[in-house]
């Protein structure tokens, strides 16, 4: 995903300058924030070890093909976003100058492209979020991946604008686009692969070298059961009362798929059996389609939605209650036996 | 065959560090004049226009004199093209497609727009390739961090490029080491397999970050106080600023003027 200094304008080129400069700024004051001794020869040799994990073929299993790793996630996870930021930035200035993967005005482009989604929003958004309340190999694993796929979704984005905003190409922004896209989605699935089974390796060997990590089980910033509940509560009466204001009137895919096959979205059925359920619930109804009996107001779909929720909710902590009370019956039969 | 590739990166660092730090008239000019001049180089040469060969034509006078003063490998300037190329080339290659509209004749053919500017893209990719080569194998990185300190750039990250770049060599000797034996107990597989993907690289990690505390350690003992403080460079004296005003107005006239044109034109009428 290196872009060429022939691929972008000076404008651009130094648009992007700007903005990575101001990222880079604001990280060295965070470091130096951190102060701490040993975190620049960290930087460094971090630098040189995604230099050199990239010169490892990891096999693709299944096809003939071999991925690398994502640097920007790796060292953030190992040294923080910013100083992993910064140590990005080393490792593109390095690889242009002596590889000439990339381009000395492109740098700007580069470093916004690779370094500040792969360390700002995969360690900030995705990274230290999900590691808040301690980590486990499963976290680690969608965190790695997701920041992979996610910030290299970002890049492949950010080339095409940049490319086209330099108006290098002829291609339309939709067939770059998708030519991009695509191909990155299938790359960064998996770098996160390889990305997570380092890191996971990492936090079996030595768990106090990855950043960000809470405790494990701590109280602090966890939500308790009951509060859990409370939210979860508020979510479903808010969903249910007022996002069913705005349910579509139009069929679901089903009653579109009857429609389009037998003319109509409700067939008719003849029995005993069918008008004996049908007058059941013509009786216990008091709802029908969603809204109040002879009426088509708004607030009888929210009343509806509100009160079907909390009908499921009654059964399902009936259920629950009645199947503790037969394991516990259960349990103390077989214990006097 | 991973083996040959981190053998083939160790030699291209190699031997640019060896032509960087030989005893030339070129590489003893003044780091920031050289950084400046490739700068303003690149500049010009992306700032042409799309059809604009003929001015593009004229940029090719710097690399040829910068190969020539520093007696620089032609060779392997273009190895290095490898990697920009192909890609320029993807971007550029449907421009003909989009853009038939018909801009020129060379020799009764007409040429296309889109054929124009796909040329005009690729030379760009091809010069500008050059101009940083000219940069690296004329200037050691230890004279680059020197210059970037000279314009005020953080010496957190001037240090942090030096460590990365001296420990290259290092951790890629390592993992060499390390693919190698790889490769000895697991005859004809392709690349590290699938289960040995997170320990493989992941023991390297952690050596590395070993390695960091043993660095900083050898660091203090040697009077590191956050400076580094590169040998042979000096303060920039009359032949540098004569360097830096000369190629500066040369590269402006070429930009301005289609000089190559101009002097077709006095051979062809």
């Amino acid at each position: 995903m290196h872009m060429a200094d022939a691929l972008v304008i000076p404008a651009v080129a130094g648009t992007m300058y700007a903005a990575s400069t101001a990222a880079a700024a604001y990280s060295i004051v965070q470091v130096r924030k951190e102060n701490d001794p040993l975190k620049i020869p960290a930087m460094g040799v971090m630098g040189a070890f995604v230099f050199a994990a990239q010169m490892i073929n990891f096999t693709i299993p299944g096809t003939g093909s071999s991925g690398h790793l994502c640097g920007g996630m790796m060292l953030s996870a190992i040294l923080g976003p910013y100083a992993g930021f910064l140590t990005m930035i080393g490792v593109l200035l390095v690889q242009c100058l002596f590889f000439a993967d990339g381009g000395l005005l492109a740098l700007g482009c580069n470093i916004w492209n690779m370094a500040f989604y792969g360390c700002f929003i995969g360690a900030l958004l995705i990274w230290k979020p999900m590691m808040k309340n301690g980590a486990d190999k499963k976290k680690i694993i969608t965190a790695s991946v997701l920041g992979c796929v996610l910030t290299l979704q970002l890049g492949a984005f950010s080339v095409v604008l940049e490319t086209l905003l330099s108006g290098v190409t002829e291609l339309p922004f939709t067939v770059f686009l998708a030519a991009m896209q695509p191909i990155h989605l299938a790359i960064g699935l998996v770098e996160g692969l390889i990305t997570a089974a380092v890191l996971s390796f990492v936090y079996e060997a030595r768990p106090e070298m990855l950043w960000g990590i809470g405790k494990t089980g701590q109280a602090k910033g966890r939500l308790s059961f009951a509060k859990t509940v409370t939210i979860l509560g508020i979510c479903a009466a808010l969903i249910g009362g007022i996002l069913s204001l705005f349910a579509s009137g139009l069929p679901d895919g089903l009653e579109w798929a009857m429609e389009r096959v037998a003319g109509t979205s409700e067939l008719a059925a003849e029995g005993g059996a069918y008008a004996a359920a049908e007058s059941v619930q013509s009786t216990l109804s008091f709802l029908p389609d969603y809204a109040f009996k002879g009426s088509e107001s708004a607030a009888g779909t929210t009343v509806s939605g509100l009160v079907g929720g909390l009908i499921v909710a009654l059964i399902c902590i009936g259920c629950s209650m009645a199947f503790k009370f037969f394991r516990n019956a259960a349990k103390s039969s077989s214990a006097e036996v | 065959m991973q083996n040959n590739r981190i053998g083939s990166a160790l030699n291209e660092i190699c031997s640019i560090e060896e032509t960087a730090g030989q005893d030339r008239w070129v590489n003893k000019l003044h780091p920031l004049v050289k950084l400046f001049v490739t700068l303003f180089y690149i500049v010009l040469v992306v700032s042409c226009g799309r059809y604009d060969s003929d001015r593009l034509f004229g940029m090719i006078l710097y690399p040829v004199v910068l190969f020539n003063l520093a007696d620089l490998s032609f060779r392997d300037a273009v190895k290095r093209l490898r990697i920009v190329l192909p890609l320029v080339m993807l971007v550029g290659i449907f421009n003909p497609f989009f853009d038939r509209q018909t801009v020129t004749r060379i020799a009764g053919i007409p040429v296309s727009g889109g054929v124009v500017t796909m040329f005009t893209l690729m030379l760009k990719g091809v010069l500008t390739v050059l101009a940083s080569y000219i940069l690296i194998a004329t200037t050691t990185i230890g004279k680059i961090c020197y210059a970037l300190r000279l314009v005020h750039v953080p010496k957190i990250l001037v240090t942090e490029i030096l460590l990365i770049y001296r420990y290259i060599a290092v951790l890629l000797s390592e993992t060499r080491k390390m693919t190698q034996a790889y490769e000895l107990r697991a005859p004809g597989r392709r690349g590290v397999a699938f289960r040995e993907w997170g320990s493989f690289a992941g023991l390297l990690l952690l050596r590395s970050m070993d390695r960091a505390g043993e660095l900083y350690e050898s660091m203090c003992l040697r009077g590191f106080s956050g400076e580094f403080y590169p040998s042979g460079v000096r303060k920039a004296e009359a032949k540098d600023i004569l360097w830096l005003l000369l190629w500066c107005m040369v590269l402006v006239l070429l930009r301005m003027f289609p000089v190559v044109r101009m002097i077709g034109s006095l051979v062809v009428k």
